[in-house]
């Protein structure tokens, strides 16, 4: 143990004197899930999803699992992306209807070089939460490491209807903790249009395409 | 000054960009509050800029916290979580040792901010890298992390893109001085992209974090740009710096820090990128991952039992934007470690109550308790700003002059501490008061006592003690005999 372990602990059990070990009750009545009359669904909160990500940055569509593979063609198309990177594992039927687009499959021995010569990147998700607008990425099944979601400018997700949740303690009970997650969250449109002040740029994609896939997917990711 | 871009920025490892550019450039021997905090009241815009902001942003925060129904039940949860942990934090810091190093991950120790600097330092040069890029960290700029690294010939490259926005704009020809529209987005392409090429050259990244969570190892970093994802994704190397009260527990904490700290710190359901690692992962981000916890203090404040609520704090800033103290003067006067309500109870209780700065701070409040209203964690800040006005007191009681105020205060003592004496202070002062007096207010008190009067009346006392007016009822009661009163009159 290093002297400074030991001093730290040492400091900190003397700061504490007889309150040491102290079990406080924790009072956990807060909403496990949503609730509510608008909400009582697993439609009705696939429905709360996809308005809120509407209200945000992004663009949301829904489509059948068989329409998947001509809906990421349209969304690639409309966003101009000609060059796109994926995950190694991505199912092959999401890129089926592409026509003249550069596809590069990622890994790992790639460097990031790669990733910034790509114009977008289509990926699935892991979790998505309706009530914050969120979808989560972890380094799972379609979705691929954490570099390849920061760098291309155009992020297209795949997101299945049943990977999406009503609420944030409904997600971390889902999610994997050893896994590398990322959170991403679109903030309403009207919170970010102000006068007077700098608008930082975010790093990471510019454009987010979501896609929500109705049926029961075959695979679940993660 | 840096404007009020950061406000919306949000909470994170991060302060709001006005609260970290003037953190950062406080020196460390800092002057009071009072007499800092006039340099900020003497600027027109930078006032005008924070009560826009922090009107804002009070606006988006009670939209958002009003909008889930179990808001008070996860402040109650949030405050318990975090009680529990620090009653055991020797357990749970035993506990992130064991999980982090299991995780492929190296735990370091740091006593306080010197020892904190040599051991970033140290891992730095053992890569043989001499740059690094970071994020901003409140950690970071407590222990002055940049101008060690800069000072050991590593050059930092700091990432938030609005601040290299605003060089870029101040470094523009002065006929674009207002750029609207498209010139702001030109600067803020060209940000990006030169940012984005920084990044991926970075071979060390340097972070902060917002939650440790003991049972997995887990590190979790909330943030509205992204600049923790980049430094947390691309560097081979990834340096985190945290206190020691950043932890929680159990994993399924999160379900409740991740709701009260992006509503009650921006405003937001939940804020723009929220990453968590744990250790390693192969393929993926960093081959080498450190943690560096970071005491610098906190086992000061942990000893006092009222004081320790302030570690509670999950950095979120709710307690700035709704002060009316900080709406006026900004970060600045509230010197390097933390601004607004929080910084004037936590940086006394981590660096003592000694020096001229931390001795005021106490002070740097109405005591109104709007801080204590918005705070998620449910901390007590016009509480532990009284009592540390009680240790600011206690400590100049060592002093072999006694302040005025203390003088005054013994005099009172005296005067109070005997029945006789008391009547005689009274029926004295009051006879002097009354010569003081001009149409029944005194408009000027004499010597030091005048500062009172310099903004206010003091009315008159009147010729008659409240004592002597019971006595002389008393003698006139026991002359008249006693009758019963009129019946109470019935109501309307």
């Amino acid at each position: 143990m290093s002297d400074a372990k030991r001093e730290i602990l040492h400091r900190v059990r003397a700061a504490l004197g007889e309150a040491r070990g102290t079990q406080v009750k924790i009072p956990r009545d807060y909403h496990y899930r949503l609730v509510g009359a608008d909400v009582a669904t697993r439609a009705d909160v696939v429905a709360l999803f996809s308005e809120r990500l509407a209200d945000s940055l992004a663009t949301v569509r829904h489509v059948g699992a068989d329409e998947l593979g001509t809906a990421v063609a349209a969304a690639l198309w409309g966003a101009g992306v000609r060059r796109l990177v994926v995950p190694a594992d991505l199912p092959y039927g999401w890129l089926a209807e592409l026509d003249g687009v550069q596809i590069c499959a990622d890994s790992a021995a790639a460097g990031v070089d790669a990733l910034t010569e790509a114009a977008g990147v289509v990926t699935g998700c892991a979790v998505a939460i309706a009530q914050t607008c969120t979808i989560v990425l972890d380094g799972g099944r379609a979705q691929g490491r954490r570099a390849l979601t920061l760098l291309p400018g155009y992020h297209l997700c795949v997101v299945h209807a049943d990977q999406i949740v009503g609420s944030v303690p409904e997600a971390i009970e889902r999610l994997d903790p050893y896994r590398p997650l990322t959170w991403i969250s679109g903030a309403p449109a009207a919170a970010r249009l102000e006068p007077g002040r700098t608008e930082g740029v975010r790093h990471g994609p510019r454009v987010l395409d979501v896609l929500v896939v109705d049926e029961a997917a075959p695979v679940r990711a993660g | 000054m840096n404007g009020m871009n950061g406000q919306s920025q949000g909470p994170a490892g991060e302060w709001p960009a006005a609260i970290r550019t003037a953190a950062a450039g406080t020196p460390a021997a800092a002057a009071r509050f009072s007499v800092a905090a006039r340099e900020a009241l003497g600027d027109p815009r930078l006032r005008r800029d924070l009560r826009t902001a922090t009107t804002e942003i009070r606006r988006r925060r009670a939209a958002a916290t009003g909008e889930v129904d179990d808001w008070e039940h996860l402040r109650a949860a949030g405050q318990a979580i975090k009680d529990h942990t620090l009653l055991n934090l020797d357990t749970y810091l035993e506990e992130v040792d064991r999980s982090v190093t299991e995780a492929g991950a190296t735990v370091h120790w740091a006593r306080n901010a010197a020892e904190a600097r040599d051991i970033v330092i140290g891992l730095v040069a053992a890569t043989g890298q001499t740059e690094a890029v970071t994020m901003r960290s409140a950690a970071g700029a407590e222990i002055g992390l940049g101008e060690a690294l800069g000072a050991a010939g590593i050059r930092v490259h700091g990432t938030e893109s609005a601040e290299l926005i605003e060089r870029l704009e101040r470094d523009r020809p002065a006929a674009g001085a207002a750029p609207a529209g498209d010139g702001a987005g030109e600067l803020a392409a060209a940000a990006r992209s030169s940012l984005s090429a920084l990044f991926q050259t970075a071979k060390v990244g340097l972070s902060g974090a917002n939650f440790i969570v003991a049972d997995t190892g887990t590190v979790v970093v909330v943030e509205s740009e992204g600049n923790g994802r980049m430094c947390g994704t691309l560097p081979q190397t990834l340096i985190t710096v945290a206190g020691i009260e950043k932890i929680v527990p159990t994993w399924a904490d999160l379900e409740v820090f991740l709701q009260l700290l992006p509503r009650a710190g921006a405003g937001e359901r939940m804020t723009p990128y929220v990453s968590s690692w744990t250790g390693v992962t192969a393929g993926d981000g960093p081959g080498e991952f450190h943690l560096v916890l970071l005491d610098n203090g906190r086992t000061n404040a942990l000893a006092d039992e009222v004081g320790r609520a302030a570690l509670r704090c999950i950095r979120c800033s709710a307690c700035l934007d709704v002060c009316p103290v900080y709406e006026r003067t900004g970060a600045g006067p509230y010197g390097p470690v933390y601004p607004g309500p929080i910084g004037a109870i936590l940086t006394p209780q981590l660096r003592g109550v000694e020096r001229p700065l931390e001795a005021s701070l106490p002070y740097a409040s109405t005591l109104c308790g709007a801080c204590a209203d918005v705070c998620p964690v449910r901390i007590d800040i016009p509480e532990i700003l009284v009592r540390l006005r009680g240790q600011v007191i206690e400590s100049r009681r060592r002093r072999p002059v006694p302040t005025p105020e203390m003088a005054m205060m013994r005099s009172a003592a005296w005067a109070l501490g005997d029945a006789g004496r008391y009547e005689t202070t009274l029926r004295q002062t009051a006879r002097w008061a009354r010569l003081l007096a001009r149409g029944g207010r005194i408009r000027r008190l004499p010597g030091l006592l005048g500062k009172w009067t310099d903004a206010r009346d003091l009315p008159a006392p009147p010729g008659q003690t409240f004592r002597a007016w019971w006595r002389a009822r008393a003698a006139a009661a026991a002359r008249v005999p006693r009758r019963p009163g009129p019946p109470p009159r019935a109501p309307g």
